[in-house]
């Protein structure tokens, strides 16, 4: 897994299963998250402003669901992508069979959570009540 | 990679000289630091369903003095992981982009600092006038 060509980025891995799959889903996510993050950032903090937000601003955002939508896209991109992406990492320094496959279950372990509570509050959020 | 030769922070992150692994480096340093942020940022905004005090109370980490400076770090991570990503992609989808892959990294170094150097410019001065 260590194998990398210069400047980042990992040469196509060989045959077909499931490395070549996550070497082509790290470039087909970068081209969605280069439209999602890069937008997201730059929009909360040059069109809203940083110190503008607050939970009001997010009421009226989410009473599009399409921003929902949006940020539940931006979300399962940018964890899917960004785990794996720690996946790389983690057989990169950790070397030890027993050691690296605890690592990666704690990984995994959190990746999870973080989809369930992301997930979670896109779709539970109450605007009614808020 | 044999494991007794690994000693010193080198060769453990796998640095290994060049401009190249200079940007692998900052490639795998700004990916996972945006998703560090990304796990805290998920974190806070599930504190909406907290209710509205308890959430805007929280807005302050985002606000504070030293927010607003590690701000500066994660447009400069997501923007360059973002354009050096880019390149990466445009080589592997187009063999023939290796062969040029020096002007492209210098076309990636321009774009990024034209884009960086501003907006980082526009929220230090945001900053700096809004303080207080
Ligand atoms: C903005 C658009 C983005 C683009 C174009 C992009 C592109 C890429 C590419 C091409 C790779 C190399 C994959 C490989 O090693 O084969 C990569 C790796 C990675 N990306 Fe992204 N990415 C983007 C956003 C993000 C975001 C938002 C995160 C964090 C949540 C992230 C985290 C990572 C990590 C941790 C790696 C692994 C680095 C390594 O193994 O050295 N990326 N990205
Ligand atoms: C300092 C810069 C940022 C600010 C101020 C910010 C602000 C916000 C706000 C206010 C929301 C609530 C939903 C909405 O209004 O649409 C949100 C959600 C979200 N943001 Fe950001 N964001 C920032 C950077 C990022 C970055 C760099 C990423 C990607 C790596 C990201 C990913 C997300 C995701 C995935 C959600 C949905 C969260 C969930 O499901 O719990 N944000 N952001």
């Amino acid at each position: 897994m260590s194998e990398r060509s210069e400047g980042g980025g990992h040469d196509r891995p060989a045959g077909s299963g499931f490395e070549p799959r996550a070497w082509f889903f790290m470039r087909l996510s970068g081209v969605v998250l280069l439209g999602l993050a890069v937008f997201h950032l730059y929009w909360m903090h040059f069109a809203i402003g940083v110190d503008n937000i607050d939970f009001q601003t997010v009421v009226g955002r989410w009473s599009n669901p399409l921003w929902r939508i949006y940020d539940f896209a931006l979300l399962v991109f940018a964890l899917s992508h960004g785990f794996n992406g720690l996946r790389y990492a983690i057989e990169d320094y950790v070397r030890r069979p027993g050691r690296r496959r605890m690592v990666k279950s704690i990984a995994y372990v959190a990746g999870f959570l973080l989809i369930s509570a992301g997930a979670y509050i896109i779709f539970t959020f109450d605007i009614g009540a808020a | 990679m044999s494991q007794p030769t690994n000693v010193g922070l080198r060769s453990w992150i796998g640095y290994r000289g060049g401009s190249g692994y200079l940007l692998w480096l900052l490639h795998r340093a700004t990916g996972l630091g945006v998703l560090m942020f990304l796990a805290l940022h998920i974190v806070n905004i599930f504190l909406l369903g907290f209710g509205e005090e308890v959430f805007n109370k929280l807005l302050y980490l985002y606000q504070a003095p030293w927010a607003r400076a590690m701000e500066v770090f994660l447009l400069f991570g997501v923007t360059f992981h973002a354009m050096n990503g880019l390149r990466i992609i445009i080589q592997d989808a187009f063999p023939r982009a290796w062969l040029h892959q020096r002007r492209l990294v210098a076309v990636e170094v321009v774009l990024f600092l034209a884009v960086f150097l501003p907006a980082a410019w526009i929220m230090v001065a945001d900053f700096l006038g809004g303080a207080g």
